[in-house]
């Protein structure tokens, strides 16, 4: 009896926690401006394939996720490399700190570290600006997730490597990197989300031209509801849902 | 074997040291610097912005920070942890569970406040749905309130409370259960002085995680809360945009930095570390 109470709990839970975003999807069909249901349509996807703002932005967003993923991927890995070698308590603490700093924290913070870069340098808030901060703070999380990795691997194997008369660097890249492999694509998948979905410190770095879709998501819903982002977050749930799981799919095989 | 190690570590350092450390210190000098007539700040050093922040206007935002996030804590306990049972007790299919759980974190933050804001709005689906059905005749005031933007927050962070309530819940042994129902405790009361006890460390974890970002919070209160509801976040928000008081911005940021920095020190001291 207790059992079946929590499995409906269990049910009830779940749909608190998908509906939402199933019902959203669902209303992204309807021909309706309104929230009634008036027949099934695909216009709110043509427009947004149609709005040049939503594509500028989109592309600003892919941009900077692709830039900031790479920079982060690489510097992640190598930092958790370098940490799995030799303990460095300051700067895991420090990557730690970027992990529980208040997103409009650390927003604030890099507005005012560029503005102070300003007086001496000559350059503007702008993509470069941002693919930084997003930089800054997505290390962390690749730092995070490749150590996981690293715990399962055993340190012999490139001491072996060395005594057979690898160099250092040998070693890494034949021996260490190539078992990294799973933990690193985990790792740029997680960066590649958390950049793309940033807006609370992107909107405060972001230059004129450096808009990003959650901003202009932002700017709508602080309007009010507009189908043409039921239509978009529908594509963007299902877009990173496929690769979550697809992503998941891979890692449980090995 | 050092040289490569300080090579691989260089970068990191780097964007630690530029992109967070000096940021940091750049924040601590604004908060004692005074506000310039027209934005800005400079001189002289002075220690205002912090004797500001303890007007009683100011108090009151950290005190509803406080309360928004002390709620959501205690709803996402509630809700999370009969899930997180229900998920350690289901078998094989605990992995599936768990990645249901996940999965909503993985999407977009916004978009999932931006859910909320389409079922609770005015013209919304529940709206809609009661006026339909003439259970209603004018629409109910759903959102831009508190009680709104707590929900949103406990549908954003409840994965936060689930996880860590699940890794305890998952170590105990099925065997003290088993062996207090022989020494004649009746489901509740192995409940209340077997299964509880013995997920603390858990509770601990979870309402940490949840907690945290909750008191930072920015987005949510703005959009759930319509601005009505003013946060900590939405105050520095506010300092560094419209009202280009950065020293007083930048003395609430630490004072929310602070904060953060003391729940996370009794967290490690509360044995949580196994967790983290």
């Amino acid at each position: 009896m207790k059992g079946r109470a929590l499995s409906f709990y269990a049910v009830a839970a779940f749909a608190f926690l998908y509906l939402p975003l199933l019902i959203l999807g669902v209303f992204s069909f309807n021909r309706s401006r309104f929230t009634i249901w008036e027949g099934f349509s695909l216009r709110w996807y043509q427009s947004v394939f149609t709005n040049p703002q939503l594509s500028d932005a989109a592309w600003n967003s892919i941009l900077i996720a692709v830039a900031a993923t790479a920079i982060s991927t690489v510097i992640g890995t190598c930092c958790a490399y370098g940490l799995w070698k030799r303990r460095s308590p300051v700067l895991l603490g420090s990557l730690y700190l970027t992990l529980v700093t208040p997103e409009i924290v650390t927003g604030v913070s890099l507005l005012a570290f560029y503005q102070a870069m300003f007086r001496f340098a000559h350059f503007r808030l702008g993509m470069h600006t941002v693919i930084l901060a997003h930089v800054a703070f997505s290390i962390a999380y690749v730092v995070v997730v490749v150590s996981a990795r690293l715990r399962t691997v055993d340190p012999k194997l490139e001491e072996a490597a060395l005594d057979l008369g690898a160099n250092e660097w040998q070693a890494f890249r034949e021996v260490t990197l190539p078992a990294l492999v799973p933990g690193i694509a985990a790792a740029a998948l997680l960066a590649f989300t958390v950049s793309f979905d940033d807006y609370v410190i992107t909107s405060l770095v972001a230059g004129v031209d450096s808009e990003t879709l959650p901003m202009v998501i932002y700017a709508i819903a602080r309007r009010g509801v507009d189908p043409v982002i039921n239509a978009l977050s529908a594509m963007i749930v299902t877009g990173f849902g496929a690769l979550i799981l697809i992503s998941e799919r891979l890692t449980a095989r090995r | 074997m050092k040289r490569l190690r300080s090579v691989f570590l260089a970068p990191s350092w780097a964007v630690m040291l530029c992109l967070m450390i000096v940021p940091l210190g750049i924040v601590l000098l604004y908060s004692l610097l005074t506000r310039g007539a027209y934005g800005g700040a400079g001189l002289p050093w002075s220690l205002e912005s912090y004797r500001r922040l303890a007007d009683p206007l100011y108090l009151a935002v950290l005190a509803r920070s406080f309360w928004i996030a002390g709620v959501t804590t205690v709803l996402c306990v509630m809700l999370g942890f009969p899930l997180a049972l229900f998920i350690s007790r289901s078998g094989p299919r605990k992995n599936l569970y768990l990645s249901l759980v996940i999965l909503p974190f993985w999407t977009s933050f916004l978009i999932r406040i931006y859910a909320w804001m389409f079922l609770l709005r005015d013209t919304g689906l529940i709206n809609t749905v009661l006026a339909r059905l003439h259970l209603i005749r004018e629409p109910l005031p759903l959102l831009y309130n508190d009680g709104a933007v707590i929900l949103g927050l406990v549908y954003a962070y409840l994965p936060f409370m689930v996880l860590p309530l699940y890794a305890t819940l998952e170590r105990l042994d099925p065997i003290l259960l088993d062996a207090a129902a022989d020494l004649g405790a009746r489901p509740w009361e192995a409940m209340l002085r077997v299964t509880l006890p013995l997920a603390r460390a858990g509770f601990i974890a979870g309402s940490v995680l949840v907690f945290i970002p909750c008191i930072g919070a920015y987005l949510t209160p703005d959009l759930l809360g319509g601005g009505k509801t003013v946060l900590i976040g939405n105050l520095i928000q506010n300092q560094f945009t419209t009202a280009r008081d950065w020293p007083f911005g930048a003395a609430a940021s630490l004072v929310l930095m602070a904060l953060v920095m003391a729940l996370l020190m009794f967290l490690i001291r509360r044995r949580g570390e196994a967790l983290l």
